[in-house]
């Protein structure tokens, strides 16, 4: 047993408003330099949508992640044969067009306009040419299903799904759609590092942060094409590749990353998560079916007297490990198993992990009227108006059965709370829910906590950082933002 | 004038080559040293993603072959003309080399227009590049024009441009070879003076970062942050 930490997280969907905060927050501490205005390192995407970069999903075309191949996994992209000689020129690299053109507006031509008939206006320029652009897509541009029913209908995660049903996701009255906020995971088996020709990106071993080392890219840009989520981002003014830091000068000092602090609807959680590091290859390289059980069983329980034993001759701090006892991570994904991580298929065995989002109650026709009650106590889980295919295409690899037990447990805790405080659901019924549900009465209350009442030290165990590992105590980014970035103490000044 | 023309040789021939030198070495290290930020290929293809294929990749395959047949030549010159013995061999070896070095000018030249008719390359577009452009179509342009124009250089490459380059290399700088040799190829060992003494102020110090240990390492990279000598 080979004990590591990792600061994990989990996104609690069914609460997220789609407000866009914490993009912003993101955006203004980290991405607001020259060449990084295109890129969100967070961002929050409506499904069904196409997504940012359009189609991210689609590893068809973009080549991102592992694929099995003859016993083990190999990346999709590229292996280290073919990077030798694609290196000049990359065969699956997305350009600027599947993103979009970042812009502003030449607000100056509403002060030196000449005088006439009409009001001026501040027209659109781009941030990279300064000449004026027609605008034409942008990092949200499908949100909340804006701008033409076919970002909706393009979503590769209705694969699968029945005509009837990709039908009534786009029918009056029984639309639906939700939000889903995108960082970067923290893969513990990052296709990003395995790519990278240059050795520039890796993982901190002590809290599995996966970084990339400005000093060290060379814009071979492998990295960009071999992670199947897209996060991380080629700076094209500075030559370099840049991602999600999951705001580690914050994390160091014991402040929730910049999107988890913003979070309006606290849908964020962050905690560590002890993992057994010898065992990634051997789940990486499991069937399917099997990935998502594989997944958890990596994850090393805190309480366990061995775990603590070799997390300690690993040189993982007590506190570390007192830490990772009270992560909410480890309630979310072990104990109540209703966290999913995202596209467990494409093998990169992701850290961020997802509640799947509840919708809608579908409306059943009894006659001649409609109502909302069945027999069967589930019957909007099962019937409800996201399908469940969708979602298990997103959060179960195509498999249902995860998706499912992780919706029908929040349904009997809904259901259980309803009975505790309105009272027209007897405690009868909400306890046999619950029964079904696999889930008791005081783990109910446990979630009901902390995804409602739950407090910012509840939502963010944060790690105590070690003097000695902080990499905050000799380098300070924050005071040197948008003039340096992030990372070292001289301006990132691009190469001749 | 005679002695004129001899200084002035001397200073093309004798001197420039080693002012190169040291200008490449010293350059590229002290930019390694100060600014190893800037070591980076500066990609376009984000920018711009379909012409860029016909750029780099003829340019590239290109340039490295014909610049290996160079340091063949320069290695092992009596091996390559054993080899040039037999003509089927030698006509081989030629149009090959040829090929690869229209290949090389074919690529140049994608690239410059493409930097140019772009309006998003021409903002990541530096002066350094364009002068880089300017004397590697020279030097390429120069090298074609040789290679049709006087026959068989793999053979006299290693009869006395080797000789020549050794002696460079032994610091006993032996100008006749080159002075007896046509103005292309003079032209072309200027010039190449020039690319390698521009080198360490261009974006060609990618080459000197290929990335070699890829090839064996893991697929994963760790890095700790612990004070070394400690557990984990």
């Amino acid at each position: 047993m080979n004990v590591r930490s990792q600061v994990s997280m989990v996104f609690h969907l069914d609460k997220c408003i789609g407000c866009h905060t914490c993009s912003i927050a993101c955006k203004n501490i980290w991405t607001d330099r020259k060449g990084t205005d295109y890129m969100w390192w967070n961002n929050v995407e409506t499904k069904p949508g196409t997504g940012f970069p359009t189609r991210w999903e689609d590893q068809d075309k973009y080549k991102g992640g592992w694929e099995k191949k003859n016993g083990s996994i190999n990346l999709k992209s590229t292996d280290k044969k073919r990077i030798v000689l694609n290196i000049f020129h990359n065969p699956h690299m997305p350009s600027m067009d599947d993103y979009y053109e970042p812009w502003t507006y030449d607000y100056q031509n509403l002060f030196t306009a000449k005088e006439g008939p009409d009001q001026p206006t501040a027209l659109p320029v781009s941030k990279i040419t300064g000449e004026q652009i027609n605008v034409e897509s942008g990092p949200n541009w499908d949100d909340d299903l804006g701008g033409s029913p076919i970002y909706a209908a393009n979503d590769p995660n209705l694969d699968g799904l029945t005509q009837d049903q990709k039908d009534q996701l786009q029918a009056i009255e029984r639309l639906v759609f939700f939000y889903f906020p995108r960082i970067c995971n923290h893969c513990l088996n990052p296709a990003c590092v395995a790519s990278c020709p240059s050795g520039a990106l890796y993982k901190r071993g002590e809290d599995g942060i996966v970084l990339i080392d400005q000093k060290k890219c060379r814009a071979w840009r492998s990295c960009v094409s071999a992670c199947p989520y897209k996060k991380t981002y080629f700076n094209w003014f500075t030559g370099k590749s840049e991602k999600c830091i999951l705001c580690f000068p914050r994390v160091e000092t014991g402040q929730a990353p910049a999107c988890f602090h913003t979070c309006v609807g606290r849908i964020r959680y962050l905690g560590v998560l002890l993992y057994d590091a010898d065992r990634i290859e051997e789940v990486a390289n499991l069937p399917d079916e099997e990935l998502i059980e594989g997944h958890r069983s990596l994850i090393l329980d805190p309480h366990d007297p061995e775990v603590i034993k070799a997390a300690k001759k690993n040189g993982i701090p007590d506190s570390v490990v007192a830490s990772a006892q009270k992560s909410p991570i480890y309630k979310f994904v072990i104990e109540w198993r209703i966290a999913l991580p995202p596209h467990i298929e494409y093998r990169t065995m992701p850290m961020l992990y997802y509640v799947p989002p509840m919708s809608p109650v579908m409306a059943v026709r009894q006659g001649e009227t409609i109502e909302h009650v069945s027999d069967n106590l589930f019957h909007d889980i099962e019937d409800a108006r996201i399908p469940m295919k969708f979602l298990a295409n997103l959060f179960g690899g195509g498999h249902e059965a995860k998706v499912a037990y992780a919706l029908r447990k929040q349904k009997a805790v809904r259901w259980y709370r309803r009975a505790v405080t309105v009272g027209d659901v007897t405690m009868e019924i909400a306890k046999e829910m619950l029964n079904q549900a696999d889930c008791t009465v005081e783990e109910a209350e446990e979630i009901y906590r902390l995804t409602s009442l739950c407090t910012f030290e509840e939502r963010f165990v944060i790690p105590p950082s070690h003097r000695e590992e902080a990499i905050e105590m000799t380098q300070d980014p924050h005071e040197r933002r948008q003039s340096t970035g992030f990372g070292f103490l001289s301006g990132p000044r691009r190469g001749l | 004038m005679d002695n004129a023309q001899h200084y002035f040789d001397q200073l093309l021939f004798g001197v420039a080559p080693y002012l190169a030198l040291i200008i490449f070495f010293l350059g590229t290290i002290q930019r390694y040293r100060a600014q190893a930020f800037s070591y980076s290929s500066l990609s376009s293809q984000f920018l711009e993603n379909k012409r860029h294929f016909w750029g780099m990749v003829p340019m590239h395959y290109g340039i490295l072959f014909v610049l290996a047949g160079h340091v063949v030549a320069f290695m092992f010159p009596r091996q390559l003309l054993a080899w040039n013995g037999h003509p089927v061999r030698l006509y081989i070896l030629e149009i090959t080399a040829l090929i690869f070095g229209l290949l090389t000018l074919l690529g140049l030249v994608t690239t410059l227009v493409r930097r140019f008719a772009f309006s998003k390359l021409r903002t990541v577009t530096s002066t350094a590049d364009v002068v880089l452009h300017l004397l590697l179509l020279v030097q390429v342009g120069s090298g074609i024009y040789v290679a049709v124009t006087c026959s068989w250089g793999s053979s006299w490459f290693a009869a006395s441009a080797s000789p020549y380059l050794w002696s460079i290399i032994t610091l006993d700088p032996d100008i006749t070879y080159v002075l007896a040799m046509p103005f292309a190829v003079k032209l072309h060992i200027v010039n190449a003076c020039l690319v390698i003494g521009f080198f360490p102020f261009t974006r060609l110090v990618h080459i000197l970062v290929i990335p070699n240990p890829y090839l064996w390492r893991k697929p994963q990279v760790v890095r700790w942050n612990r004070a070394p000598g400690t557990k984990g």
